[in-house]
């Protein structure tokens, strides 16, 4: 009988091990590509990639006019996102008739966010590039990165929302306040960094975005900054794209520099987004 | 096999989440096919110190034990003990009915199983022998191989019991079982506690004390963790020792 | 189970009833459609997605039959001569990344998952989400670039020299890590799901962590479960960049995982990036093979809801 159990419990040994290698494997890698990149990356970068053009020359090139690409059409997104996916959120939490419709437009916006980024191109290219003539702009670029990260703010929204408690609710009500007063004053305030984190969230995907922005007709090879929303633009995932797929080597190392400086920024917001959520969760 | 009448002894047993101590320095012995029972007012002490005899509480992180829990010779917190076998040895019922989300013949035969029968027809015999042992088999006899979660209540509960019985324990641990049933289905498992002490050692906590009353031997009275007397069911209800215990008995609190 | 006073039946009626009286007043009205209006862009997204893909491939099927380019062998829409125009090189390359990927990120997902909710301390726990949330928050392109850079170059080429630059295993190796944090958090909620109260029986009945995993947990989860590896493997089917960087360009038919296979998205970003005229056939079959992913991503989207819908687990 005690053989069984010596079984028994070898198996369980021998599996722990195995998923904590999976684990530990999985970090591993993790550990390899920031070592590999910020490693590579450093070579080459000094403060001139900040403020020089893309170059035919690797030493020359520099990360500018992704950079502001990127300020540009994440800027621009920021508010067309937030207020548009807010605003549905609160409509399907707190005003919409609970019905077969409202249960279709939900059911909509979860398979909105399975489809694949590229198909957002797509349909940016169709509808704001040509059809709304806006043309490879800086705007038609926002526009379509919204609709492509809209549906992942706006479920997020939603349980921030459904989150906040009835008792609170209650109260406003119980003063006389009117429904939209209460969500205006009392359950969008208490919701709010639970939006904003996972706002902030969904905007550190949409910067290292690039094949919707490839499809929409973002250039790779950009010698100048936009000046307005109308104006063409690049952005930094692509220009990173651009150095991996030249032929010179040092262009590697210009690629990681910008790899780099893109994984900082999404670092600093993931922190942001966790501090957020730290510090008022003790509310 | 020990020819004591105690099948265990807890001595001198302390226990502590992380800072908060719940039981102060137990003491007691629990007698062989016999049920005890163990009452107090919430939040006493007699779940905690429940889960101690079978280690249950070994899941929960920062959980830490001192003193000694001694069944058949060995002290179950020493190094040399398997939990695994040990919780084969000792079995439990919860107070929420849990039966795993399988039908009620694997729920019984799931103990089997893990614990090594191979044998369809032994598997088979076994679960009948369980289901009949916590008189739930005539009921489910004709649905087997349907899902545990559509039985009732009561019989959601009887079927855990035949599952702890399938493994063929030697002391059974009851954390309160009729507490979430209606008055027909605490009946009849109060029935069932009466027949099974023939073969197993039963362990009771309820904070019913006509339940206590009604089905145990020897009974403890916990308060804030402290187990404040523990007697023959008879001395503890009709003459308590204890101001303390006789306060709770005649409901002057708790 | 304690029932929580919030949802108990008089709170909830109240809580229609202001509903009901406060739709009535005509400021709020207002702001109903307002509201509305910013909900229906939702709505326009899926059209707008399912017109401009029709519309365009339309023009496509007007010149190439729908059995040719569902069962052709060859793809090579560009270059002159014999241009052929069958899909299923495009969809064997995405099959291959998709497979490759899935082969390693649900085994080892699944296998993390239940070491955090089994097996690990809460401390362990608390240091893993971050790290699994920043594997997650990485950018394809630089998933993309590790896997041209690195995973070839320094892992695979000792390996295999006869390995190519371009290949699909990197790529899928690439696309497996890039998936594993949505399988592990997936899976990690599945498993969460089961009430305590089951995880608790198995153990009072004597069971090691493994079988209590194995044959309590996972069964009891199973439509989370399974659904979270189909929604993994839906991702992958749509993934991009990393295939446009590490797996190459040429579209062919092929098992060989070292050689370069093309996906229907590398194709898709392929001709983006070239110079192919707007309203051309070439430019045409962009939105035939974004029709064959959108209708493949969605169709396996379909899938992982309805099996969460129909098997989820009911606990009283």
């Amino acid at each position: 009988m005690s053989n069984l159990y010596q079984k028994r419990k070898l198996t369980d040994k021998i599996f722990k091990g195995v998923f904590l290698v999976f684990i530990i494997l999985a970090l591993v890698v993790l550990a390899a590509l920031i070592f590999d990149i910020f490693s590579k990356g450093f070579v080459m970068m000094d403060l001139d990639f900040f403020t020089r053009f893309d170059s035919r020359f690797p030493e020359k090139a520099g990360i500018k006019a992704g950079l502001f690409g990127t300020l540009y059409v994440i800027g621009l997104m920021i508010p067309i996102t937030f207020i548009t996916g807010t605003a549905t959120a609160i409509y399907l939490e707190e005003y919409a008739p609970k019905n077969k419709l409202t249960n279709l437009i939900k059911l909509n916006i979860a398979n909105l966010a399975g489809i694949p980024s590229i198909i957002y191109g797509m349909l940016g290219l169709g509808v704001f590039v040509r059809t709304l003539g806006l043309g490879r702009s800086v705007l038609a670029g926002s526009l379509t990165l919204s609709l492509l990260v809209l549906p992942v703010v706006i479920v997020s929204a939603q349980e921030a929302l459904r989150s906040v408690p009835k008792s609170l609710r209650n109260a406003s009500y119980g003063l006389g306040a009117n429904h939209w007063q209460t969500v205006y004053k009392v359950v969008l305030p208490s919701a709010l960094p639970s939006i904003m984190t996972g706002f902030i969230l969904a905007i550190s995907r949409a910067i290292g975005e690039t094949a919707p922005l490839i499809m929409m007709g973002a250039l790779t090879f950009v010698m100048f900054t936009p000046q307005g929303i109308m104006d063409s633009f690049t952005v930094m995932p692509i220009q990173i794209f651009n150095w991996t797929s030249l032929p010179k080597s040092e262009y590697e190392l210009v690629a990681a520099s910008g790899s780099v400086l893109l994984l900082l920024i999404l670092f600093a917001l993931n922190g942001l987004a966790t501090f957020i959520r730290y510090k008022f969760s003790r509310d | 096999m020990s020819t004591k009448e105690n099948v265990l002894e807890i001595k001198n047993l302390n226990f502590y989440y992380d800072d908060f101590q719940a039981l102060n320095d137990i003491n007691m012995d629990v007698k062989k096919n016999k049920v005890t029972a163990l009452i107090g007012p919430s939040g006493c002490g007699k779940s905690t110190f429940l889960r101690t005899i079978n280690r249950m509480n070994d899941l929960i992180e920062g959980s830490r034990v001192e003193g000694q829990v001694v069944f058949d010779g060995d002290d179950i917190y020493s190094g040399n003990i398997d939990v695994v076998r040990l919780r084969k040895r000792i079995g439990m019922v919860f107070q929420q009915p849990n039966p795993f989300p399988k039908s009620v013949f694997d729920n019984v035969a799931y103990g089997p199983k893990v614990h090594g029968v191979k044998d369809k027809a032994e598997i088979e015999e076994l679960v009948i022998e369980s289901l009949k042992g916590a008189a739930l088999f005539d009921e489910v006899k004709d649905r087997l191989d349907s899902s545990a979660l559509g039985l009732s209540g009561g019989q959601q509960q009887r079927l855990c019991i035949a599952r702890a019985l399938a493994v063929k324990p030697e002391v059974l641990l009851m954390d309160e079982p009729a507490s979430a049933l209606d008055p027909v289905a605490t009946a009849k498992i109060e029935d069932l506690i009466e027949e099974l002490k023939e073969k197993y050692s039963i362990v009771i906590v309820t904070h019913s004390m006509q339940q206590a009353a009604r089905v145990s031997d020897e009974t403890g009275f916990f308060l804030m963790g402290d187990l404040i007397e523990f007697d023959k069911t008879d001395k503890i209800f009709e003459n308590p020792a204890n101001q303390k215990t006789e306060d709770y008995i005649t409901g002057r609190f708790g | 189970m304690k029932k929580n006073k919030e949802s108990s039946w008089y709170a909830v009626l109240f809580d229609r009833k202001i509903r009901h009286m406060n739709s009535k007043s005509s400021s709020n009205k207002w702001v109903n459609y307002v509201l509305l209006l910013a909900t229906l862009i939702s709505v326009f997204t899926t059209v707008g997605i399912i017109v401009i893909l029709v519309t365009d491939s339309i023009h496509f099927f007007a010149e190439v039959s729908i059995i040719d380019f569902l069962t052709g062998l060859k793809w090579n829409p560009l270059i002159e001569p014999n241009k052929s125009y069958g899909v299923l090189p495009l969809v064997g390359g995405t099959m291959m990344i998709t497979l490759g990927s899935a082969l390693i990120a649900i085994p080892v997902g699944l296998g993390s998952a239940i070491y955090l909710t089994e097996y690990s301390s809460r401390r362990f726990r608390k240091i893993i989400k971050p790290i699994m949330e920043i594997l997650a928050g990485v950018p394809t392109v630089v998933y993309g670039y590790f896997a041209l850079t690195f995973i070839t170059p320094k892992i695979l080429k000792p390996i295999f020299p006869e390995i190519q630059t371009f290949n699909a295993l990197s790529a899928s190796i690439a696309v497996g890590i890039m998936i594993l944090p949505m399988v592990i958090s997936l899976s990690e909620d599945a498993l969460n799901s089961v009430p305590d109260s089951i995880r608790q029986g198995a153990y009072a009945m004597g069971s090691t962590r493994f079988e209590v995993a194995s044959r309590v947990m996972v069964p009891s989860a199973l439509s989370g479960i399974i659904s979270s590896f189909i929604l993994a493997i839906s991702r992958a089917i749509g993934e991009t960049m990393i295939v446009a960087i590490a797996a190459g360009m040429r579209p062919q038919l092929t098992a060989n995982f070292l050689k370069p296979v093309q996906t229907m998205t590398g194709y898709i970003v392929q001709v983006s990036l070239g110079d192919t005229p707007v309203g051309s056939l070439e430019y045409y079959t962009i939105f035939a093979v974004g029709l064959l992913l959108f209708l493949m991503t969605l169709a396996l989207n379909i899938i992982s809801h309805w099996i969460l819908m129909k098997y989820r687990e009911v606990y009283h």
